[in-house]
């Protein structure tokens, strides 16, 4: 475990405040003990630091994991998110997208959102916004990145991509051995 | 105009067509919930002694029920005439409690009746006659009476008969039977009456009597030849009934009873299943009364053989585990618990109540097509699915981290810890996470959860599931859980679900069943046993809210469970709680040969056949103090004989054919190479002197507060060198014949866990005799005041042997 690199730390601001806008702030500032963002083996872990001092106890070797993991850092510097990160970025999520029940599965499956397949969307998104994607009940189901703005939805094609898939619910599945 | 049509869409009613589905089917014999059909079969002293005289009394009714019959039968058949008679009887018997008074009463009756009943005379005459004349003979009471009674009795036959003549024979039946009755009190009365009126109770006796024999002579005389001819034959139809149920009896006895195959034939021909069944059945049976059904030529063992063989074969099981189980269980229900083996559990799924609350989600899956009831009243977590149209493993809200699917038995040891919030807790075992994820649900995300787990790859699973299901205080690691001593220790409560052979969970994993051997059992139980001292070890007894170890294995063999928990409570200082579990067998205190610490009662058993979960085994331990019993040279001795025996257990498996010479090999090779330091962190020179400074200090620590029995000092302290060399050179030995034990053990099997036993009682006497000799921590103290206080103390028998060793020293 170890702090963020000012780089880093950067990126990964950057990339929150993406999702969750000035919600970042209540990520950091929280009423319930200080929080903080850990990196391990290229992971970026969100943990109380309560629980941060206990597990220094452990080798770098034999930790595994700490708290929650938001995602990893590439080779390249750039920052993926996870969807452990959900846990975090449902919650404070300012942009928001809900998918039909009929497209729920297809979108667990990775699959893009096309018009057809979307239920409900929030006012005044911009293209390229950050979203979190909800089924019509309000479960959150993965996050992505709106392919056309909100008002550009409304005049769309049923066929055409409203949503970019980056990451679902169906991964805790789909690709255990790799997230962890 | 009129009224408008509401075309919007009208809002939904009731929860909708999908949710109000057919019920889930009812499964009446095995529920979750504890059964208490199993107190209701046992009944109290008091409640069988009534049972008993309850069917006495039924019993004695009915043979005078019978009688009854018979003379119904007869009566029916020559009716008047015995009514007449018993009327008589009746009248006769009556008398000496109805005194002169009543008798005039009936005169005055008799009277009357006559006066009323005139004109009815000529047509009862007749029978009259006849009745009058029998009596005539035997009575010599005054005749008057009788007349004036029969007159009456014959006046009201008459009209009973005539009466009932279409109604049928029952009612003149039950006539008579209440005549008889009346009969029969009165004639009890007759003989236990006061002796008031003696001469007159004699003469009625007498008349009573003759009276009874007119009656007998009268049934005969009044039957029909053919009626005779028929009684006859009734008679001998019953006899002949009779014998035929005896043959069949005889027969069946006779078919059941099991011939023991002779080896040859055993070996040569082939046999299929249906006669393995069949043959079970069969020696189950000569098993359950083998005195009446054995072959005379054929001991019992040689049926437990062939048995065991046959369950061996019939569900493909090794022999060593069937072994295992036929000592365990009575026959009758280690068949019970060999079908219900082969049947997999129902499926049970755990609601996540960080996420959601158990009622949604129910709804949530029944509106996924999901077949589903609350899992027993113990848990309210639990949901037991019948069946499911999509697969569980892959429904939204299993992703979403809504609930985990895992076997009831699992939510039990997490019950059993209640955990607290704001806790430091432990799991030590803990992949794939279920019981963990559990825990950190009761604690609400509070605290600190530690989940450990030695196999790198099942950790993965343990993350992703910590992450599905939302546990954000956990800190997971990939440790060997017998290292946490060294690592972190001060946790309020720990679980250890430890690794096992699995001889509970056979639904799930058949191949339990054939490849697990004494070896594996072996090994498991050592590594059971280092790694709950380990768990007792980093558990605080201080803590406020704590101190709690709750040990659970899915494993019912005795060896991995009480056996395990009995160890600890020799080595270590903690004592057996309540689980806190409402149901499940009480764990054993006995086992065969061996003899367990009396509370392990407390520990709760679960089976396949009782619960209808996986067999599991749950205990829970509480520490009551931090110190360990034992020094620090005897823990390591422990140690080592536990790491060793793993490690045998290990190479046997390796080489089993050259194993003789190899352990010879052994035997003669020096013995410590890695020493104590086995399994620790390679530590420099100076943290080693640093290491030992510190364990001296807490050596001084705990004897101030910790050892029940005071120390013996030796008066002169020169005398403590020799004393300590002697010890010194016992204690080789001793390792010697461990070292010994050890490889007699892992040789013969069989005699291992004897060895073991004694290897604990040594131990025990060895930290004995170091407590001794372990004087120069008593500094600052007078000796000799000291010395005082121990002999208060110190039982004399142990005085004196410590006497005699002193001088023995003194000698040397």
């Amino acid at each position: 475990m170890k702090r963020l690199s000012d780089e880093r730390a950067k990126i990964l601001f950057e990339k929150l405040s993406k999702y969750i806008g000035t919600n970042v702030k209540q990520l950091i500032d929280r009423p319930d003990g200080t929080y903080c963002f850990r990196e391990h083996r290229d992971r970026v872990y969100y943990v109380s630091e309560r629980i941060l001092k206990l597990s220094e106890c452990f080798g770098p070797e034999k930790l595994v994991c700490v708290g929650t993991c938001f995602g990893k850092f590439s080779k390249t510097n750039k920052l993926k998110f996870h969807i452990t990160a959900l846990y975090y970025l449902a919650p404070y999520a300012q942009y928001k997208v809900w998918v039909k029940p009929s497209f729920e599965q297809q979108y667990l499956y990775g699959n893009h959102i096309p018009k057809s397949g979307l239920g409900r969307i929030t006012e005044n998104a911009g293209q390229y916004q950050g979203v979190v994607v909800y089924s019509m009940n309000d479960l959150p189901l993965g996050f992505g990145v709106l392919a056309r703005s909100t008002t550009e939805c409304k005049t769309a094609d049923p066929m055409t991509t409203v949503c970019f898939h980056q990451s679902d619910i169906g991964e805790y599945i789909r690709s255990e051995d790799t997230l962890f | 105009m009129g009224r408008k049509a509401e075309f919007s869409e009208k809002p939904k009613k009731g929860p909708g067509r999908k949710s109000r589905k057919q019920k889930p089917p009812t499964f009446p014999k095995k529920s979750f919930a504890p059964s208490n059909d199993m107190d209701d079969k046992k009944l109290s002293h008091r409640q069988r002694q009534r049972l008993v005289k309850r069917d006495q009394k039924k019993e004695i009714q009915k043979v005078k029920k019978q009688k009854l019959n018979k003379q119904q039968r007869k009566i029916s058949e020559g009716a008047d005439v015995i009514d007449e008679a018993e009327l008589q009887n009746k009248y006769i018997t009556d008398k000496p409690q109805v005194l002169a008074g009543i008798q005039q009463h009936f005169k005055f009756k008799k009277q009357k009746i006559v006066g009323f009943t005139d004109d009815n005379k000529d047509w009862l005459k007749p029978k009259q006659l006849k009745k009058l004349k029998k009596l005539q003979s035997s009575d010599d009471q005054d005749q008057e009476m009788y007349e004036a009674e029969k007159s009456e009795e014959d006046l009201l036959e008459g009209l009973t008969e005539s009466e009932e003549e279409e109604n049928g024979e029952d009612d003149t039946c039950k006539e008579t039977l209440k005549m008889e009755k009346l009969d029969d009190i009165s004639d009890y009365d007759d003989e236990n009456a006061n002796s008031d009126d003696d001469f007159e109770l004699s003469g009625e006796e007498d008349t009573d009597s003759t009276n009874n024999k007119s009656k007998d002579d009268e049934v005969d005389d009044s039957l029909l030849p053919i009626e005779r001819e028929n009684k006859k034959l009734k008679k001998r139809e019953a006899m002949e009934a009779e014998m035929a149920t005896k043959e069949m009896q005889m027969s069946i006895d006779r078919q059941e009873v099991f011939k023991f195959p002779e080896e040859d034939e055993d070996t040569q021909k082939e046999i299929t299943l249906q006669e393995i069944q069949q043959r079970i059945k069969d020696i189950t049976l000569v098993l359950s009364d083998f005195k009446r059904y054995r072959q005379e030529d054929r001991s019992r063992q040689e049926y437990l053989d062939l048995l065991r063989h046959d369950l061996c074969i019939y569900y493909s099981y090794n022999d060593f585990l069937m072994g295992k189980l036929m000592d365990m269980f009575p026959l009758t229900e280690l068949m019970e618990y060999l079908e219900t083996s082969e049947v997999p559990r129902p499926l049970t799924i755990r609601t996540n109540s960080l996420k959601t609350r158990r009622r949604d989600l129910a709804a949530a899956l029944i509106n996924r097509g999901v077949n589903l009831d609350p899992l027993g009243k113990w848990t309210k977590v639990g949901l037991v699915v019948y069946n499911s149209q999509v697969p569980l493993g892959a429904t939204p809200e299993y992703l979403a981290g809504h609930y985990m699917i895992q076997g009831a038995s699992s939510m039990l040891p997490v019950m059993a810890l209640a955990p607290q919030e704001n806790e430091r807790i432990l799991d030590m075992c803990s992949a794939p996470g279920g019981k963990g994820s559990h825990i950190a649900a009761i604690m609400k995300n509070t605290g600190v959860l530690f989940a450990n787990d030695a196999n790198r790859e099942r950790i993965k699973a343990v993350v992703a599931n910590f992450h599905r299901l939302g546990v954000i205080n956990a800190i997971v690691s990939c440790e060997d859980g017998c290292k946490f001593r060294n690592l972190i220790s001060g946790f309020d409560r720990i679980l250890l679900d430890a690794p096992c052979t699995g001889t509970g969970v056979v639904a799930k994993d058949p191949s339990v069943k054939s490849t697990k051997n004494e070896v594996d059992v072996q090994r498991c139980y050592n590594l059971q046993r280092k790694l709950l001292l380990t768990a007792i070890d980093c558990v605080d007894a201080k803590s406020k809210t704590g101190g709690y170890i709750v040990y659970s294995t899915c494993s019912v063999l005795p060896e991995e469970n009480e056996w395990v928990i009995d160890y600890a409570l020799r080595k270590r200082n903690v004592k057996l709680v309540p689980t806190g579990l409402d149901f499940g067998v009480e764990g054993f205190t006995k086992y065969r040969q061996y003899r367990f610490h009396p509370s392990l009662n407390l520990t709760r058993r679960y089976y396949p056949h009782i619960h209808n979960m996986d067999g599991f085994y749950v205990a829970k331990l509480k520490k009551f103090s931090n110190t360990i019993p034992m020094t620090k040279e005897q823990q390591e001795a422990d140690e080592k004989v536990l790491d060793d025996a793993i490690a045998n257990a290990t190479t046997m498996v390796n080489d089993n054919s050259n194993s003789n010479e190899e352990l010879e090999y052994k035997e003669k090779r020096p013995r410590k190479l890695l020493g104590k330091q086995a399994g620790k962190p390679n530590l420099s020179e100076v943290e080693l002197d640093i290491k030992k400074k510190k364990m001296e200090q807490n050596r001084n620590k705990y004897i101030a507060n910790v050892f029940e029995k005071p120390l013996k000092v030796n008066k002169n302290e020169k005398e403590v060198k020799p004393v300590n060399q002697t010890t010194i050179i016992k204690k080789q030995n001793n390792k010697n014949e461990l070292h010994m034990v050890e490889l007699n053990g892992s040789k013969s099997n069989g005699t291992q866990i004897e060895f073991e036993a004694k290897n604990i009682e040594r131990n025990n006497i060895n930290t004995k005799k170091q407590k001794r000799d372990l004087p120069s921590l008593l500094e600052g103290k007078p000796i000799k005041r000291q010395h005082k206080l121990k002999q208060k103390s110190k039982p004399i028998g142990l005085l004196k042997n410590y006497k005699s060793k002193t001088h023995k020293t003194k000698k040397n």
